[in-house]
């Protein structure tokens, strides 16, 4: 009853292909931007929200959530099964560093849209094997990526400035004078940013090129005979998401860690943004968020729940356990949402959606 | 020259082993379409079952069996509450499945033994074999030797059984096509039983050999994971396939580190199997031994 | 049999075409031609080789020997895309829609030769790439509301029955506005009724946008009714060439297979 779309009608193809077109959906997010972008700064001035919800929460799961975009434009959108996004995330973070390093006066967006832009071309180059290969021989391929770029990084020394430790610390985001350095600050600038870059993420899906990733997706003997072509359409899918995991590994290295290493953009990495499309939705934008959502708050969730368990109940956990806990418990859950249901939380959205048109009768 | 077969020497006996992982992949494929990207937690598991029995005061001829039936049972779970809610799908689709029951045995590994490296005692000595070294003067590892030596005999057993008993042949039945084999009378479940029993046998001697060599951690995953490189190269459907594909990746990667690695700062081993199997793919994207594959349109 | 179109020149002319897979002889030594306008059949019993010329006619299989002469440029090495990009579209035996889209944007798909947009106007969106989506849309509301498929426009493929699929896989060959348009089995597994409206739908095509036709098909009662010109082979080669009449009368098509009308 509160969403029904009767009454809502579309006079024009321009309000029919409206992002969201029905008002309750506008309506909903309106607020959650309001929230994010003036809410938020609000309680954390009041001093009800602490530093920690950004540096822990907010702002890893917005930077999460742009890897898990880029991965979801090649694996979801065009059918490329991808297991090196963490590299990508390295060589945005890595470029980034030396834009800023060796350039006097670079501004930092420009920084991290070059950072990007390195992702992207090395993005093209390892996705040249994608126009032979396909299936888990794909995902196999990208396991070359992933071991050769980071280890590429760790031993050309030019690239970490020759520090000895083989960790860089990134310098600090200013942009006209203004300094981006306190917890919310940079939660602000990491939040533009993503929000920008998931606009434009959405847009071309909803267009041309993104119909071209999921025809190749789909069926790419047929995608041909309409005139797609394969390989500019795949090596566009590598590029497009090279480049957002490019982005999201600068903001990584700028805005949330501060120092990093190559090896901290490992295999496990990828693995992570990974189960974060399947678990929050293949193909789906919303899912992106959602999987990022719920792959950060986990491990706090999961910690919580061990306090729990060793305060009321009187268990004694050994110390470590928690994070195979939090292995077995992701395991689990990718099992568990495969089986249940394979499109993930955005599905599961859609649905719970379904079921508020009619709400409160049964059918 | 002799340095030079002593590199290849030790590079194709690591091969062998690696083929032994690349076994029970491929054993599991066979018969059921499936890549069980688990394969090597499970590796990882069994060492660390086992070792964890031995430090417990259990000797490893009691550990072994014990073992061996927690393998079994992992792997009669896993096809009970993994693969056949899955039947219909994707193989995409499973193959993310057992991504996720990689974690989830790697964690279950850690949570019941600890996060500790543990050694393991075979009684067999990593050092050079006392003949070789006086003889040729080649210094070749006697463990090396004899690990292989036990993966050859089994991969040898293994080979036979496929192609010559009654359940090997209703096994490549199965493999081929399910339907067919349950019209001729050939019992689906018991047949996947079997498979995942073997292969669970395989992930035991495979852990044992690589725990005893390289001390049981989580490292141990990254050299099941190699068996990928293995695979591609060997097809993933085909016994001497892995045995050649593991032969291949052993010595090139050894003699990658030896001779290229110094000249680019060493630790080439970590990916050059990888970009080896990546550029054989841009060749032949079904692999040496794979099934050519032909889609209709 | 449509009156009142005019049938042109020869625009589509196949020389002595041979096709071999491996040890297979998939067609050997075909020649015919296809003029504008007309809608050509293509029968013959299972096996004959009927695909494989619609795969060579739009680039999908490269034959051995032989010519294609399309509205006279040689194309015998053609690709599909260079297919698709001269005006040829087709439809399959077993649909190839998108299974993951709409049904609005798989039929939005076959207008892509005519997108000028790059990625980069798709992701800033308003301004040139709206403009152009909103064109192109109107296109295919066009072909939507001729196949009369508009309730189902927002509907992923895969979820319709496999009649409005086939329906839609004509739609998505449409939007292409294509000059020949190549159909395989449109109206396998189909009942009665919805076999009339595809054998409607085809010949409203061929009369009102002029497209050329060349169609395989195994009913006879529709080869027979709406063809101009049937091809017929067998084993991968031609046994006859002519109209309906003609080929019904041939002792060779009937020994091949004709035997009862459906």
């Amino acid at each position: 009853m509160l969403y029904r779309e009767a009454g809502q009608f579309k006079a024009t193809y321009a309000e029919d292909s409206q992002i969201f077109p029905i008002r309750q959906d506008k309506i909903g997010i309106a607020l959650i931007l309001a929230v994010a972008f003036v809410g938020a700064p609000l309680l954390s001035v009041a001093g009800m929200l602490s530093d920690y919800t950004f540096t822990a929460i907010l702002t890893p799961f917005l930077i999460f959530s742009l890897a898990a975009l880029g991965l979801n434009i090649l694996t979801g959108y065009a059918g490329q099964l991808s297991l090196g996004t963490a590299a990508f995330m390295a060589v945005g973070a890595f470029a980034s560093y030396n834009f800023m390093l060796r350039i006097d006066g670079m501004p930092i967006l420009m920084a991290f849209i070059l950072g990007g832009l390195c992702a992207a071309a090395v993005g093209i180059v390892f996705g040249l094997p994608s126009l032979r290969i396909r299936g888990f021989y794909l995902a196999a391929a990208t396991l070359a990526t992933q071991f050769f770029i980071v280890w590429c990084l760790t031993k050309v020394g030019w690239f970490t400035n020759y520090s000895s430790s083989g960790v860089i610390t990134a310098q600090k985001i200013e942009i006209l004078g203004y300094t981006f350095d306190t917890a919310f600050s940079k939660y602000l600038f990491v939040l533009s940013v993503v929000t920008v870059m998931a606009l434009l993420a959405k847009n071309m899906v909803r267009t041309n090129i993104g119909r071209s990733w999921m025809a190749i997706r789909d069926m790419d003997m047929a995608a041909e005979v309409i005139g797609f072509r394969p390989m500019q359409t795949k090596l566009m899918a590598f590029a497009v998401s090279s480049f957002y995991c490019g982005v999201a590994g600068a903001l990584f290295a700028y805005a949330y860690l501060g120092t990093v290493e190559p090896e901290g953009f490992n295999l496990d990495l990828s693995f992570r943004i990974l189960f974060m499309i399947i678990i929050g939705g293949v193909g789906s934008i919303l899912g992106s968020f959602l999987g990022a959502a719920f792959i950060v708050l986990l491990p706090i969730g999961l910690n919580m729940f061990m306090h729990f368990l060793e305060g009321s109940v009187g268990i004694n956990l050994p110390s470590g356990i928690s994070s195979s806990f939090e292995l077995m418990v992701f395991g689990a859950l990718i099992i568990f949402f495969l089986i249940v249901e394979p499109h993930g939380l955005a599905r599961l959205w859609q649905i719970g959606k379904e079921k508020l048109r009619l709400w409160p009768f049964p059918h | 020259m002799q340095f030079f077969l002593e590199v290849l020497i030790g590079g194709l006996l690591s091969g062998v082993m690696y083929a032994l992982v690349a076994l029970g992949y491929v054993l599991i494929y066979k018969a059921s379409g499936v890549f069980n990207f688990a394969q090597g937690a499970m590796v990882f598991f069994a060492a660390l079952t086992t070792a964890g029995l031995v430090d417990s005061g259990l000797s490893l001829w009691l550990a072994l069996p014990l073992t061996m039936v927690a393998m079994v049972m992992l792997g009669l779970l896993t096809e009970k509450i993994v693969l056949r809610p899955l039947v219909a799908q994707h193989e995409i689709t499973l193959f993310m499945a057992t991504i996720g029951l990689t974690f989830f045995v790697e964690g279950l590994a850690q949570a019941i033994w600890g996060a500790n490296v543990r050694s393991l005692e075979l009684g067999i000595e990593d050092v050079p074999l006392e003949w070789l070294l006086e003889n040729a003067n080649m210094a070749i590892s006697q463990f090396d030797l004899i690990a292989s030596g036990i993966a050859a005999v089994l991969v040898t057993l293994l080979a036979i059984f496929f192609s010559k008993t009654k359940i090997g042949r209703a096994l490549r039945a199965v493999a081929d096509d399910h339907q067919a084999a349950l019209s001729i009378g050939i019992p689906l479940q018991h047949i996947w039983g079997i498979v995942w029993a073997v292969a669970g046998f395989v992930a035991l001697v495979a852990g044992l050999l690589w725990g005893a060599r390289n001390g049981v951690q989580f490292a141990l995953t990254f050299v099941a994971l190699k068996a990928l490189p293995v695979l591609i190269l060997g097809g993933f459907t085909s016994v001497p396939g892995a045995i050649v594909g593991g032969l291949i990746i052993g010595a090139s990667e050894k003699l990658a580190e030896v001779y290229i690695g110094p000249h680019v700062g060493g630790g080439i081993e970590g990916w050059f199997p990888y970009v080896l199997a990546l550029l054989f793919l841009l060749v032949r994207p079904e692999g040496l031994f794979g099934e050519r594959i032909i889609r209709r349109i | 049999m449509s009156e009142g179109r005019q049938i042109g020149e020869v625009i589509l002319d196949l020389k002595n075409i041979s096709l071999r897979f491996g040890g297979v002889k998939a067609l050997t030594d075909i020649s015919f031609d296809v003029r504008e306008h007309e809608i050509r059949a293509i029968i013959g019993p299972n096996g004959a080789g009927k695909s494989s010329m619609l795969n060579v006619i739009n680039g999908v299989y490269r034959p051995q020997e032989g010519d294609i002469i399309f509205r006279g440029k040689h194309h015998r090495d053609m690709d599909t895309y260079e297919a698709a990009k001269a005006g040829i579209a087709r439809t399959f035996q077993n649909i190839a829609l998108f299974k993951g889209m709409t049904v609005l944007d798989n039929i939005m798909t076959g207008r892509n030769l005519k997108m000028k947009s790059n990625f980069l106007l798709d992701a800033i969106y308003w301004g040139p790439a709206q403009r152009e989506e909103i064109e192109h849309r109107k296109k295919v509301e066009e072909i939507i509301d001729f196949l009369e498929i508009q309730h189902i426009r927002k509907t992923p493929v895969g979820r319709l029955p496999y009649g409005l699929q086939k329906r839609v896989e004509l739609g998505r060959a449409l939007a292409a506005e294509p000059s020949i348009l190549l159909l395989d089995e449109p109206m396998a597994g189909m009942n009665v009724e919805e076999k009339q409206d595809m054998c409607r739908f085809i010949l409203d095509v061929n009369d009102q946008l002029g497209t050329t036709i060349v169609l395989i098909e195994h009913d006879m009662g529709v080869v027979m009714d709406i063809s101009d010109r049937v091809v017929v082979l067998d084993y991968g080669k031609k046994i006859a060439d002519g109209t309906p009449d003609e080929v019904r009368a041939n002792q060779d098509v009937i020994d091949a297979y004709l035997g009862v009308a459906h």
